[in-house]
């Protein structure tokens, strides 16, 4: 069971406090875009085994959702950051590329 | 026989004897007895039958490893199958009985079985049970299940109490031996919060029976001074009769605490389950004797070596006068010295060794015990017990060459380190061939959240067997663990222990080495699940080559001790007959819980009235009281119906929804979600959230919206009011609450987050109660307050204000098609608004009605219900609620979805009115018939049922449904099935089957 | 305005360690810029404390300020003065974007007082409630047993719990029954 700390309490939560919220960094299509663009959004995951990035929410906390870059193989934790961004930030970038070099992940590496 | 020795036990105390019952004997023992050393001290050899083949079984050990004595322990409420007889401490009214035999333990039909084990080998069952088919759930299944199990399940409720615990420490140590206790006192030293959990009743391990020296003193008075130390320490807490059950991940770790267990009358929780979260964990968990295999291992009288010296020395019990001792290693010769200094005779030590030298060796020698070196037990001779050996040469084919008297073997095959909690979360193994175990790898450590290794093992868990090297491997772990939860404070010393010279231990699988088959049938390695060497001998020969594949196929340490003196032995035979290196046939996964652990200990609090929270209105504890036939909807209890006496919930239901129809209903509808969504950008939001548009709600008006998700179904619907000219109020559906505004913050932290929008759940603020019908505004003008009429308060609107004392937000909003006030009250005066109200409506007709009135007014009025006529396929255009999609807005949450193909399909089924030609009530969920049948064969259909019931104001049965090409197909007949087979003809209808006009609601 | 009654009208379970309902309790829910100036002034104003940092509670009898989220307040006075607080507040924050939102009849206080009460809590809360980590002033977000609960310490041999209306008999019935079961030992002993 694990513990993420949440970004914006800055506490280890409990996994038993949170609820998981699905793969991060998903780009939104709306009316217009291409049926392909569309089923991408709404259906296509990762499924790693290795380095991931997840959306998390604090819910029997503060509420908010976090997101945490992860490997699902040995589950370590390289960072947890704030859901107002559309990439991972350079740091846990750059954590992960210690922990994992040469590691990939949809448009990120 | 087994008796009590004249000298004293180490742990028992023999000023208090206690009596207990065995199987109705009325037998005694003293405090500080196991019942495994209580029943021997008694003479009691014989404690169950075997899984399989009824084999008369007797203690093999003395710990938790324990196989066989298995019993049921005390009655009634306080009953509990499955109990070890080893890890159970005797109590003054202990009773015990045995298992898995009729009619006694004695005389046991069942035994049967070992006459036909011939008959019966491994994967028996898989093989036999196959054909006829028909036979399995007829013939085979109830006789394999009145034959199976070992204890019984309780039949009463359990009468005890249990708790958790989260605990978090700096260093978790698991284990009290000498090892765990020497990392105990370098982590407390170095100031890490550390907690020190063994599971039995006494600190010090097996230390204390063996005798090494440690720091110049005797075993425990290292023991006694070190418990001492920690125990003075502020920052290290001590648990005995903790068990680590389990380590699982990022040093999350389960330790199940037996608090009464040994005294049933103390007060207080009888187990703690302890959540810990430790930063690092030291895993000094000791070490498990192994079994030889030899024929008739099993009998009663053939225990590991080291429990034999356990009984002598904790207990003062001999297991036996004569004693033989067999090993391949010099440890079990304490075994023959301890019993042999007590006065008990050892007529030889077996020894299948050809060259042993060693100062245990020369002790027993000393005191004159025959050693007979490269020899094995060709068998054991006896019935239910032990009455001698066959000797034989280790390497021959078990040619007799001398039969010896004895009435007790003591067993030693060498030492396996306790790797479970190391291996649970992922720890590595490798073989050490020079001690014959597996032991951790330390390079391959279970890593934590940081991505490092957060358990550390210690002492005879790590494969140290002897005292000098554990207890200074246990200190370094301490340290070691304390450093790595960041306390590196410097200083202390080890612990220094002293040994006897030994000398190697050599691997012996099976005894004699060239055993026949039929001595190889006698050869039990999995003594609870009734697995020999021959059956994985033959899984081996039958392809289940993978050690996984050969346990499933065998059943080898599937029982409930998980193979604890089993597996090692197992896999040698398994790799012996695919002729590969022990290594390279691997182990089975090790699973936690350690030893089983009670269910009970995981519920914790979490039984009766605390099992689950049920959530309560303010109208609750009036409802309860006045005839509520509750339902759950999620965790809250709504009322169903009120009933009276005299009549049943269906005709309570009738009664309510006619006089809500003709005179004055009260519905608590506190239950319905409410949340504020404020904001410059709260009007642009919801028009996102909504398929149809609410940032041109006027302020004090009232707009019935859908939620669709991404995918363009619907998931919620409500009644949305304007506030003010930047906050609006959505109502979500019973239950919707939670879920709805996770999902508005969802999409406004993750998507819009630059939208300056707050959203609030203030569904509990609120008290929300129904008044319905034509009598509506009469009681409410009698309470008095703000103006209520048709023109102050048109439908579809909500006001401010007060109703008599009470302060009040009114919306006149309907669900049931009649005059309609829905009004919110705060929740502290609730219970008295409710009261108010049913006292004023009293001369109206006032009645409480339920949520089956509601939802058959719902259906009468063709209202959909998200979870009857939704269930997460359907979008609103299947409802014909195509008025409620915006075509002016450019997006919503699902617009883009409703675009593709599958949902603009014509072919989708609709919702309709059905009605069946004779009035019955369509059964819920029912299929509509279409001619022809499926690519499998099946039936085809072409609708089904969503809403269904007896409508008591048009006096027969009334449903809604999807059927295909529904709405085009007014009156046309289709046929449903039934559940009996028979069917059923329904006319396809307006779902309007009430004031289709809306006049009722409107005035 | 008809007389209110809280969720639990005072129930109290006595013992070593007592669990009591706090009765009634303004409590409002204030989300805004929790740095803006006005917002820290009005919320001041109405309880005579300073606005918490991240995870903080200040907190004197009736009145407070709890740390709830990064937008989020949690403003504690006199249950008869919550809706003049809230007026208080709109006419302070006039022209900005917030919320407040008068919760006091959302919630139930419930106090466990004594000296094991830190265990109490530790039953029922996957939080590390060592003396070490977790003092008067803190405040944490959690759940209790099966639902969400929140809670602060009054003082070393006193904790103040909030949780819904709704689930406030099931949360005093958890608190009784750990508090029943009696002390784990597992913590320094207070005073």
């Amino acid at each position: 069971m694990l513990t993420l700390r949440c970004p914006y309490c800055g506490v280890d939560v409990d996994e038993t406090d949170l609820h998981g919220e699905g793969q991060a960094h998903l780009k939104r299509e709306g009316p217009g875009s291409s049926d392909a663009d569309f089923e991408d959004y709404l259906f296509m995951r990762e499924n790693p085994k290795g380095v991931h990035f997840e959306r998390w929410r604090h819910a029997f906390g503060c509420g908010k959702y976090f997101h945490a870059a992860r490997c699902t193989n040995t589950l370590q934790v390289f960072g947890t950051y704030s859901a107002q961004t559309l990439e991972p930030p350079q740091e846990i970038k750059d954590t992960i590329s210690g922990a994992r070099p040469g590691w990939s992940w949809g448009n990120f590496k | 026989m087994s008796t009590r020795l004249a000298q004293r036990g180490r742990l028992i105390n023999t000023d208090k004897a206690v009596s207990f019952t065995f199987n109705g004997k009325h037998l005694r023992g003293y405090e500080g007895d196991t019942l495994a050393s209580a029943l021997l001290a008694n003479d009691q050899m014989l404690v169950g039958r075997s899984f399989k083949y009824h084999r008369p079984r007797g203690v093999v050990a003395s710990g938790a490893e324990e196989p066989n004595g298995l019993v049921n322990l005390g009655q009634g409420a306080a009953f509990e199958p499955n109990q070890r007889v080893t890890t159970t401490e005797v109590f003054e009214g202990l009773t015990a009985t045995s298992q898995n035999h009729w009619p006694s333990l004695e005389f046991d039909v069942g035994a049967i079985n070992t006459h036909l084990s011939r008959f019966l080998p491994a994967g028996f069952y898989y093989k036999m049970f196959m054909y006829p088919r028909s036979f399995w759930k007829h013939v085979y299944e109830p006789i394999i299940r009145k034959s199976a199990g070992l204890g019984k399940a309780p039949k009463d409720r359990d009468q005890d109490t249990y708790e958790h615990f989260h605990a978090h420490v700096d260093v978790l140590i698991v284990g009290g031996g000498i090892a765990g206790l020497a990392a105990a006192q370098a982590a407390g030293e170095r100031g890490a919060r550390v907690l020190l959990i063994e599971q039995t009743a006494h600190w010090g391990g097996r230390a204390a029976v063996d005798r090494p020296e440690i720091d110049g003193m005797s075993a425990q008075d290292w023991v006694n001074s070190t418990v001492q130390a920690l125990e003075d320490m502020g920052n290290v807490e001590l648990r005995l009769r903790c068990m680590g059950a389990g380590v699982y991940d990022h040093g999350y770790t389960l330790a199940y605490e037996r608090l009464t267990d040994h005294q049933p009358d103390a007060d207080g929780p009888r187990h703690r389950l302890w959540r810990v979260r430790a930063k690092q964990i030291v895993t000094a968990t000791g070490a498990i004797e192994r079994p030889l295999s030899f024929a008739a291992n099993d009998l009663p009288g053939v225990l590991l070596a080291s429990a034999v010296r356990d009984y002598a020395v904790n207990f003062g019990v001999s297991v036996g006068d004569r004693t033989v001792v067999v090993t391949n290693n010099d440890d079990a010769y304490r075994t023959a010295i301890t019993l042999q200094n007590a006065g008990l005779d050892v007529p030889v030590i077996v020894d299948a060794r050809t060259e042993v030298e060693g100062d245990l060796i020369d002790e027993a020698r000393a005191l004159g015990i025959r050693v007979e070196l490269g020899k094995g037990i060709a068998k054991v001779k006896g019935g239910k017990r032990v009455t001698g050996i066959a000797l034989c040469a280790q390497a021959g084919e078990g040619a007799v060459l001398e039969e010896i008297d004895c009435d007790c073997v003591a067993m030693s095959g060498g030492w396996s380190p306790v790797v479970h909690l190391w291996s649970h979360c992922g720890g590595k193994l490798n073989w050490d061939a020079d001690q014959v175990m597996f032991r951790p790898d330390p390079e391959r450590a279970p890593t934590g959240g940081d991505g490092e290794a957060f358990v550390i093992t210690a002492g005879t868990a790590n494969g140290h067997l002897f005292t000098a090297e554990a207890v200074s491997d246990g200190w370094a772990a301490g340290r070691a663990a304390a450093k790595a939860a960041g306390h590196a404070k410097r200083g202390g010393q080890a612990p220094m222990g002293q040994d006897a010279v030994e000398g190697p231990i050599s691997p012996v699988w099976l005894m004699p080495q060239g055993a026949s088959h039929a001595l190889r049938s006698k050869a039990w390695l999995d003594f609870q699940n009734d697995v020999k060497v021959s059956d994985v001998q033959l899984a081996a020969q039958e392809g289940f080559e993978s050690v996984e594949h050969a346990k499933r196929y065998t059943t080898l340490g599937m029982a409930t001790d998980q193979g604890k003196l089993s597996n090692i032995n197992g896999l040698a035979i398994l790799s012996q007959s695919l002729n590969a290196d022990i290594p390279n046939v691997g182990t089975t996964t090790f699973r936690p819980p350690y030893t089983p652990i009670s269910m009970a200990s995981i519920a914790g609090v979490a039984k009766d009235e605390l099992f689950q929270p049920i959530r309560k209105t303010p109208v609750s504890d009036w409802a309860n009281a006045n005839g509520a036939d509750n339902e759950p909807v999620g965790q809250w209890r709504r009322p169903y119906a009120y009933v009276r006496a005299g009549e049943d919930v269906h005709a309570a239901v009738n009664r309510e929804v006619k006089n809500a129809r003709e005179n004055l209903g009260l519905l608590d509808a506190s239950t319905l979600g409410k949340l504020i969504v404020k904001g410059p950008d709260a009007g642009r939001f919801l028009d996102m959230m909504y398929t149809n548009m609410m940032s041109t709600l006027p302020v004090g008006k009232c707009r019935y919206g859908l939620m669709c998700t991404e995918n363009g179904f619907l998931m919620d619907d409500g009644v949305v009011a304007r506030m003010s000219e930047d906050t609006w109020l959505c109502h979500t559906t019973t239950g919707g609450a939670e879920r709805i505004h996770g999902h508005m913050e969802d999409w406004l932290q993750c998507e819009w987050w630059d939208w300056n929008v707050y959203v609030a759940n203030v569904t509990e603020q609120y008290a929300q109660i129904a008044v319905v019908g034509p009598n509506a505004r009469k009681v409410l003008r009698k309470l008095g307050g703000m103006d209520v009429s048709a023109e102050a308060l048109p439908f579809m609107q909500w006001r401010d204000g007060k109703i008599g004392d009470f302060d009040a937000r009114v919306f006149r909003i309907s669900f049931s098609g009649e005059l309609s006030y829905e009004i919110a009250v705060p929740a502290g005066q609730g219970a008295v608004f409710w009261d108010a109200l049913l006292e004023a409506g009293a001369e109206f007709g006032a009645m409480p009605y339920g949520t089956e009135a509601l939802h058959i007014m719902r259906a009468e009025k063709g209202f959909i219900m998200i979870g009857d006529e939704t269930d997460g396929t359907v979008i609103p255009q299947d409802l014909n609620l195509q008025w409620a999609l915006s075509k002016k807005k450019e997006d919503y949450l699902g617009k883009r979805a409703h675009g593709r193909s599958h949902m603009a399909d014509p072919n989708r089924w609709k919702l309709v009115g059905l009605m069946t030609e004779d009035g019955s009530v369509l059964p819920d969920g029912a299929y509509a018939i279409a001619s022809g049948t499926n690519d499998n064969g099946q039936g085809n259909t072409q609708g089904r049922v969503t809403s269904t019931y007896y409508s008591p104001t048009l006096e027969k049965g009334i449903a809604m449904g999807l059927v295909h090409n529904g709405p085009d197909r007014m009156g046309e007949v289709i046929e449903f099935n039934k559940v009996d087979g028979s069917t059923v003809k329904a006319k396809i209808v307006d779902p309007i089957f009430y004031d289709k006009e809306g006049e009722k609601q409107n005035v | 305005m008809s007389e209110a009654i809280s969720a639990l009208n005072g129930k109290t379970a006595a013992g070593e360690v007592t669990v009591r309902e706090a009765g009634l309790r303004g409590m409002i829910i204030l989300r805004g810029d929790l740095s803006n100036k006005k917002l820290r002034a009005v919320c001041t104003e109405l309880t005579g404390m300073k606005p918490p940092q991240q995870g903080q509670a200040n907190c004197a009898g009736d009145k407070g300020l709890c740390w709830m989220s990064p937008d989020e307040l949690l403003v504690l006075v006199p249950y008869a003065e919550a809706a003049q607080a809230v007026v208080a507040i709109d006419a302070a924050l006039a022209g900005t974007h917030y919320l407040a939102e008068n919760v006091s009849d959302a919630r139930a206080v419930i106090f466990v007082e004594g000296t094991f009460c830190r265990e109490v809590i530790a039953k029922l809360a996957p939080v590390d409630l060592h003396p070490d980590t977790f003092q008067p002033g803190d405040f944490r977000r959690t759940r209790l047993g099966q639902v969400a609960a929140a809670f602060w310490m009054r003082d070393a041999d006193t904790f103040e719990v909030i949780c819904f209306r709704s689930v406030a008999e099931y949360a005093f019935a958890l608190l009784a029954a750990s508090a029943k079961a009696g002390r784990v030992g597992a913590f320094p002993e207070s005073g």
